[in-house]
């Protein structure tokens, strides 16, 4: 596939939009297979979904080899593209939902936002980053939630933007005041999907989360990505708070490698 | 369904014909667990080597029109660490007999790989002599009626379980090369592993596997793989465990039918889900009874009669 277009998030940060009517038409948090070639092939959740066009966007962080080598390419560049993979966000008929992101975790949850305020959900978007410079999608969520029911937080953990801290913080805050939603959606680091997890657990709300392994095949056969009885790629990415308290042994304590080994978070 | 669907592979009690092939999943005492809950009557592990290794990098996997390849490079946690899985996964009990798959880049490797596995409670262990994409070890070894005996003797002597010794299609003549592992004391054979194949990009011109070349899987290998199943009946006296396509029933039954005793499903996950071992397994019941058989054991080979 052809990238018709790449867009500077933050100076470590790229949008690339691509051509690719099966990824346009993608349900919200699916993921897609990036192939850079000669490089390597990773995954990646899908930022932006255009059906109208056919085009689809992956948003990633100058972090390895294979996001680096993506970094350097150009406007009509060639990526593969496997997919679209996995089950996506389950869109009940939540009215009054809380989105919780950090880092890279808001490439997913920017175009499930879009969707649910046009559905005339009222959002409560807590967005964290490290630093100003490394806030994902800040000016696109603020842009949103200006025209349709909803509010930002963003924290960054250097106090460069926004609150001081780290983006469960604020969501702890609202949670324990008893703010109630009808659904806590969430992506991002482990440990902040584990800590709304808790959250989410103590205070009896509904939660769904997308999750980050290691992953090879996508399609549920190579085992990369278990995590317990479930499969990533498959079974996931997104898990509901009733499956990940069947995996809590392992969600949030470890990962495994290509090899199997298990990784402490 | 009754025991009517049971077979004795070496030893080993199946209470249906459908296994987990090595490869899928496996790689974790869990997910071998939800194979077994999902209908599986016996699983194999993920290759287990002596060491750790990581595999290729990706692309480890391409999706074509008519299968998959796959160059993972025998990805594992070492024999050691793996021990732990098996033992956790038989510590709450297990219904289904689990299988070691084992590769090794010698004799000796092989030996000791199986040796602890079976000793972390493994109930079989299957000879990986036919991984077609990674070098010294797998269809180097299977190639080599020689080499392929080397190794089944000597893991014979190391453990006291059943052996089956996986073979490549990679071969001229895989008769030979079944003979020689039966020869040597394997208790069953299980055809067949991958056919070395690869992808080339149009776009960039550029081989999509990191490793080139890949083997293949899925339905593409099953007229292959029915042939191999077919041969080798002939020619040996322990039993044959079908492996390469099985996406159906009538999959299942073909490869019983040419002399398969069970069979592995590893591809078909991918498109018929986990519950592909149960509506294989209701499948074949439907057919023996609609054919008026007793138990599956009597139409294993059938085909050969004239």
């Amino acid at each position: 596939m052809k990238i018709t277009s790449i867009q500077d998030e933050t100076p470590t940060i790229k949008t690339f939009t691509f051509h690719d009517k099966l990824s346009a038409n993608a349900k919200l948090g699916q993921f897609v297979m990036i192939w850079i070639p000669g490089v390597d092939e990773v995954p990646m959740s899908l930022s932006a979904l255009n059906p109208d066009e056919n085009q689809a966007a992956i948003t990633s962080e100058r972090v390895g080899e294979a996001t680096k080598a993506l970094h350097e390419m150009q406007v009509e560049d060639t990526i593969g593209v496997r997919g679209p993979f996995g089950n996506g966000y389950k869109i009940s008929k939540a009215r009054n939902v809380m989105i919780v992101g950090g880092g890279t975790g808001l490439a997913s949850l920017a175009p499930l936002a879009d969707w649910l305020a046009r559905d005339k959900a009222r959002i409560t978007f807590l967005l964290g980053g490290l630093t100003h410079n490394r806030l994902l999608f800040l000016d696109r969520v603020n842009l949103l939630l200006s025209m349709f029911n909803g509010r930002v937080t963003a924290t960054t953990e250097d106090g460069s933007y926004g609150l001081k801290g780290l983006v469960t913080e604020p969501a702890e805050t609202m949670l324990n005041k008893g703010e109630k939603f009808d659904m806590i959606y969430t992506c991002g680091p482990e440990q902040m999907i584990y800590k709304m997890f808790l959250l989410a657990e103590k205070f009896h709300t509904p939660f769904q989360a997308s999750l980050e392994r290691f992953m090879r095949c996508a399609i549920g056969l190579c085992g990369t990505c278990v995590i317990g009885k479930y499969r990533v790629c498959r079974d996931g990415p997104v898990f509901s708070g009733r499956q990940l308290r069947e995996v809590k042994d392992e969600f949030g304590h470890f990962r495994r490698g290509f090899d199997g080994r298990k990784t402490m978070l | 369904m009754s025991n009517r669907l049971a077979v004795e592979i070496a030893g080993l009690h199946l209470s249906n014909p459908t296994m987990l092939a090595a490869g899928i999943l496996g790689l974790s005492g869990s997910s071998l667990r939800e194979a077994v809950k999902n209908g599986a009557g016996a699983v194999v592990t993920k290759s287990i080597g002596l060491k750790p290794r990581v595999g290729y990098a990706n692309p480890a996997v391409v999706q074509v029109n008519c299968g998959l390849l796959n160059a993972l490079g025998l990805p594992n946690p070492g024999a050691k660490d793996f021990a732990e899985e098996i033992k956790e996964l038989k510590k709450d009990g297990l219904s289904v007999p689990i299988i070691a798959s084992v590769f090794g880049f010698s004799s000796e490797e092989f030996a000791k790989a199986a040796s602890i596995l079976a000793r972390a409670g493994a109930d079989a262990v299957e000879l990986n002599v036919s991984c077609p994409h990674v070098k010294k070890t797998g269809s180097e070894i299977g190639q080599s009626p020689t080499l392929v005996a080397e190794v089944v003797e000597r893991v014979k002597s190391a453990v006291d379980k059943p052996v089956i010794v996986k073979l490549t299609p990679n071969v001229a003549d895989i008769v030979e090369v079944a003979k020689a592992g039966v020869k040597a004391g394997a208790d069953a054979v299980a055809a067949i592993n991958t056919v070395r194949a690869m992808a080339i990009d149009i776009e960039t011109a550029q081989p999509i596997l990191a490793n080139n070349i890949g083997g293949l899987s899925g339905s593409a290998m099953k007229p292959i793989a029915v042939r191999c199943v077919y041969e080798i009946y002939d020619s040996v006296d322990v039993p044959i465990i079908g492996c390469g396509g099985v996406t159906d029933w009538q999959d299942a039954v073909e490869f019983m039918l040419g002399g398969a005793s069970a069979v592995q499903i590893g591809t078909a996950i991918a498109s018929e889900g986990l519950g592909v071992f149960k509506s294989i397994t209701r499948g074949i019941d439907s057919y023996i009874r609609k054919k008026g058989f007793r138990s599956v054991k009597d139409i294993v080979g059938l085909s050969h009669r004239r």
